[in-house]
């Protein structure tokens, strides 16, 4: 191998004997509209073909073109999925960020940087490879626009060279990630090898990251958590999506479009369903509760500033028990906050969004599978329970691709809930709207077109016959009725995942994506502090028993999530005991950037030296 | 409410209609509105049009938002389904209830407050997307429900019974109505029976959305000297645009009109509007001509009252959705779950 080593002046060799393998972190540094996009996702595909368990993140701005993003691949022979705290390799392609970039990582690590912003002269203690990539794109293409495209493939070649990843691998990425596009194919080929050989000539691997083959994804897929939501939303048979455009959640309904274009045609040519981009996110949720009354499957998709326009219309639904399914694909609040970074902050206001006394059923899916079975999920308590449901996903799960197994076929036929019918109807004698026969506090209900009595359907005081009442038995009876209701959500929601170790000790409550790094902050604890926790997942609002019972067995309680004010722990407070009350305790984070296990194994530990 | 479908009953000395469903069938709960409030008349002619015209109640969807107006909902037809959504958001309930059943037959009732402030946003929407609907605007000028603060539609100059003199501009419904593309749009009075009655029928008979800006005056909070929305004002200012006659499709013309000053418009499904005793320069079909017809009315301090402006044959927003013929509320689970094929054929794409 002839090397010529332009990158790294210091003459002294860095240390080449500890190699690390299948365990680092990735981050390219670009500027949002540079088409990196592409680039990234082909790196990120090609080393999860190789076997090898991966996550991608992007960090980008709530901008179209021309500010900084970031996006981050981590390799993980454990399986690891969370974000990594240091960034091991940098790919420095924004002169704006370079210089950050390269000064907060850790020492030892390495960076590919574009040639003229010479930033080798900043640390000595990173491995530097100067890339000219303008001089190399020169020779792929004189068109400004495309040179500015294919830009980016050179950095993927550049790392398949020094990272050892397989460039057939990386070739089979990028033609899945260019469909049929020949010339496109061709061109970015073209920069792909072009990176390759150009590092193959010039660089001298003197970093100790390496990629190798394992075989730990077999089978596996790779998808967004939007996308998995919205083929769970097309299996449960949804026939109406009213939606406003909102960042994170856009993917959500845009997937489904595609989808539903696709399989939910008839032969004919009609659609079998139908989608209606709204004014705003107030008429979203009115349609979906107008469809849902006259009994179709209805859903919307948005973010922290729709749930809040969409609260007066969440409260009739809840009232006037019309079901609806609201994702809620959560960002940084409060406001517009942050639209394009990641947090769990609307937990306690969808739980008990708008006036009045409400409460919703949250499910809070912390995987793409889970996206998958808890949209369908959402459908059948919809319409189970007659009321909106919320699905509580996030920037971090929504909008960045995670591996998974396929997803199964569903099994369970679609739960339409109690609808009336002439036989029901018989056995009742008569109908009442909002009576509760069975005793679960859920009624029957008829929808216009059925042939079944029809009732008025109201927001204001009703009685069991859904006439307009402002009689305190009617009143308070409907409200205790709904309060049952709820209950009986408690016996049909998704029941946590559970770990108890050594009968209880130190607890951990997490949901969501936060689930991930405590994944990995459990093996740290165990493995380098030899601290054992036992571990409760909650999978949705309201709580089940399973949740109580955790609590008591457990010494103390760290309830671990993304926001600010403890929300999840406020909720778990409003039903606990006072003595489970003393046991609870909080680790938080609301930074904007999905929580690393390390800083949490940190935040444990700190509290648990105080403890 | 809890009721049993009505079933017709052959019964041959009671009055019936071409479904025989006799009169009582189309009422609905004792209104609670002011005695003498126009829109209990308004009430009165719903009824009057959908027994009329033989329309299973049972087939129709009642919707309102919030207010004096969209309390009238509950007070007819008893067997149809009713929704009173909240403040200003009926047109989105609408729209979903309308997509999802097609073959509903949907009746809105708004106030100007309703439409007017805090429901314009969704008003100028459900216009745009011309979804087939009868929307009604029970039009008083005030706030009833709160004690009678002015409506933007109240006129410059009108004052409350406080003397407090409006100061704005009124939002005109059916221009704005007009302009953002719905595909029949009239102005009536509640004390116009007649009028009323045949703008109603043409109105549940034609595609697409029906707006109708129907005067109706509070007698307890607008109907003093010095509003613009009282009884005498409006029938003083009320300039009628021409006699409005409709013929359902079912029944055949037997009427002669003069060609001269008469005008048949009709309808997508057969039906007939024989607008005679034209004012002069008067186009129904012709939109620049309603505009302008709307705006000088206006000027004079008038109401011009009749069909103004009509397109039977527009698309209406179920054809631009390209949906299914069948209700999609009532699909199962063989056309709303692909099979498992489809989910491998997914899958495949993501490895």
């Amino acid at each position: 191998m002839s090397v010529i080593d332009v990158a790294v002046q210091d003459s002294v060799p860095q240390p080449r004997s500890k190699r690390v393998v299948n365990d680092f972190s990735i981050q390219v540094a670009t500027v949002n509209g540079s088409g990196s996009q592409t680039a990234n996702t082909v790196l990120l595909r090609s080393i999860f073909r190789m076997g090898v368990p991966v996550s991608g993140k992007n960090m980008f701005p709530s901008n179209i073109a021309g500010l900084p993003t970031w996006y981050t691949i981590r390799a993980s022979a454990k399986g690891y999925v969370s974000r990594k705290k240091d960034i091991d390799f940098l790919i420095a392609m924004n002169a704006e960020t370079a210089k950050e970039d390269v000064l907060t990582l850790p020492p030892g690590a390495a960076a590919v940087y574009d040639a003229p912003l010479k930033l080798d002269e900043l640390r000595s203690d990173i491995v530097f490879y100067a890339v000219p990539f303008d001089k190399i794109v020169g020779e792929i293409t004189r068109d400004a626009k495309l040179r500015r495209l294919v830009k980016n493939m050179i950095y993927d070649g550049v790392m398949a060279r020094l990272l050892s990843i397989d460039m057939a691998q990386m070739e089979q990425a990028l033609r899945k990630q260019l469909g049929k596009k020949e010339k496109a194919i061709v061109l970015n080929l073209g920069a792909l090898k072009a990176g390759y050989e150009y590092a193959e000539a010039n660089l001298e691997k003197q970093d100790p990251f390496v990629v190798e083959p394992m075989d730990k994804t077999t089978g596996m897929i790779l998808i967004e958590g939007n996308a998995a939501a919205a083929i769970g939303c097309m299996m449960a048979g949804v026939t109406f999506v009213g939606w406003y455009p909102i960042t994170p959640s856009s993917s959500l309904p845009e997937s489904l479009i595609d989808y539903l274009k696709k399989y939910r045609v008839d032969a004919d040519g009609k659609a079998t369903y139908a989608v209606i981009q709204a004014e705003d996110e107030i008429a979203a949720l009115g349609m979906v509760l107008g469809a849902s009354w006259v009994g179709a499957r209805a859903m919307t998709s948005t973010a922290g500033p729709g749930v809040s326009l969409m609260a007066e219309f969440t409260g009739l639904g809840y009232y006037a028990e019309v079901p609806a399914v609201i994702f809620d694909v959560q960002r940084v609040g409060p406001s517009t906050g942050l639209p394009t970074r990641t947090a769990q902050p609307d937990i306690l206001s969808a739980a008990v969004l708008s006036h009045g006394d409400t409460k919703h059923p949250l499910l809070l899916p912390a995987s793409v599978e889970e996206c998958y079975t808890m949209a369908m999920d959402a459908f059948d308590l919809a319409e189970r329970l007659q009321t909106p449901v919320f699905v509580m996903s996030d920037l971090d799960l929504g909008m960045n691709n995670w591996m998974a197994h396929p997803f199964t076929y569903p099994t369970k036929p679609h739960d339409r809930g109690k609808r009336l019918d002439a036989e029901t109807l018989k056995r009742l004698g008569t109908f009442g709207r909002y009576r509760d026969v069975d005793g679960d506090g859920i009624p029957y209900r008829t929808v216009p077109g059925d042939g079944m009595p029809a009732y008025f359907t109201r927001g204001s005081g009703h009685n069991e016959e859904a006439q307009y009442s402002e009689r305190p038995d009617d009143y308070a009876n409907n409200l205790d009725r709904l309060a049952r209701k709820f209950d009986t959500a408690r016996t049909l929601v998704p029941k946590p995942e559970i770990e108890i170790v050594d009968g209880g000790g130190i607890g951990l409550i997490a949901y969501g994506t936060t689930h991930w790094a405590v994944v990995e902050s459990r093996d740290q604890l165990k493995d380098e502090q030899g601290v054992d926790t036992s571990y409760l997942r909650l999978r949705a609002f309201p709580f089940t028993p399973e949740l109580s019972e955790f609590i008591d067995r457990c010494d103390r309680v760290y309830v671990i999530e993304q926001n600010r004010d403890a929300q999840m722990l406020s909720l778990i407070k409003m039903e606990c005991t006072p003595a489970q009350f003393a046991k609870l305790r909080s680790i938080l984070y609301y930074a904007g950037l999905p929580v690393d296990g390390e800083s949490m194994t940190a935040d444990v530990l700190a509290q648990e030296r105080g403890a | 409410m809890a009721t049993t479908p009505v079933t017709p009953k052959p019964a041959p000395k009671k009055k019936v209609n071409r479904i025989n469903l006799e009169p009582a069938a189309y009422r609905g709960s004792k209104t609670t509105l002011c005695a003498g409030c126009g829109h209990n008349a308004i009430t009165e002619r719903i009824i009057d049009s959908f027994y009329e015209l033989g329309i299973d109640p049972t087939q129709v969807i009642k919707l309102s938002g919030i207010g004096c107006s969209s309390k009238a909902p509950a007070y007819f037809l008893n067997s149809a389904h009713g929704f009173n959504a909240v403040h200003g958001r009926m047109p989105s309930v609408g729209t979903g209830a309308v997509v999802a059943n097609r073959k509903m037959i949907a009746l809105g009732v708004s106030g100007d407050g309703d439409t007017g402030a805090i429901g314009i946003g969704q008003f100028v929407h459900l216009m745009r997307r011309n979804l087939p609907i009868v929307y009604i605007i029970e039009d008083n000028g005030c706030y009833g429900l709160t004690k009678g603060q002015f409506s933007p539609t109240a006129d410059l100059g009108s004052t409350l019974k406080t003397g407090v003199i409006n100061d704005l501009p009124p939002i005109d419904t059916c221009a704005l109505a007009i302009e953002l593309g719905a595909s029949f749009v009239a102005r009536s009075f509640s004390g116009d029976s007649k009028q009323l009655k045949s703008i109603l029928k043409a109105a549940i008979s034609h595609r697409g959305t029906a707006m109708i800006d129907v005067i109706s005056p509070c007698v307890t909070f607008n109907d003093h000297v010095g509003s613009t929305r009282s009884y005498s004002y409006v029938k003083e200012h009320g300039e009628s645009l021409s006699d409005v006659s409709f013929v359902p499709y079912f029944e055949d013309i037997t009427i002669d009109y003069d060609p001269g000053t008469t005008k048949q418009v009709t309808l997508h499904d057969g039906s007939t509007l024989v607008l005679s005793k034209l004012t002069e320069d008067y186009h129904p079909t012709d939109k620049m001509s309603a505009l302008r017809l709307l705006h000088e009315s206006m000027s004079r301090g008038e109401y011009a009252t009749g069909l103004i402006y009509v397109e039977p044959d527009k698309q209406d927003f179920i054809d631009v959705l390209g949906i299914v013929d069948e209700p999609l509320s009532m699909l199962d689970q063989s056309r709303t779950r692909p099979g498992e094929a489809v989910l491998d054929e997914i899958m495949e794409s993501f490895r």
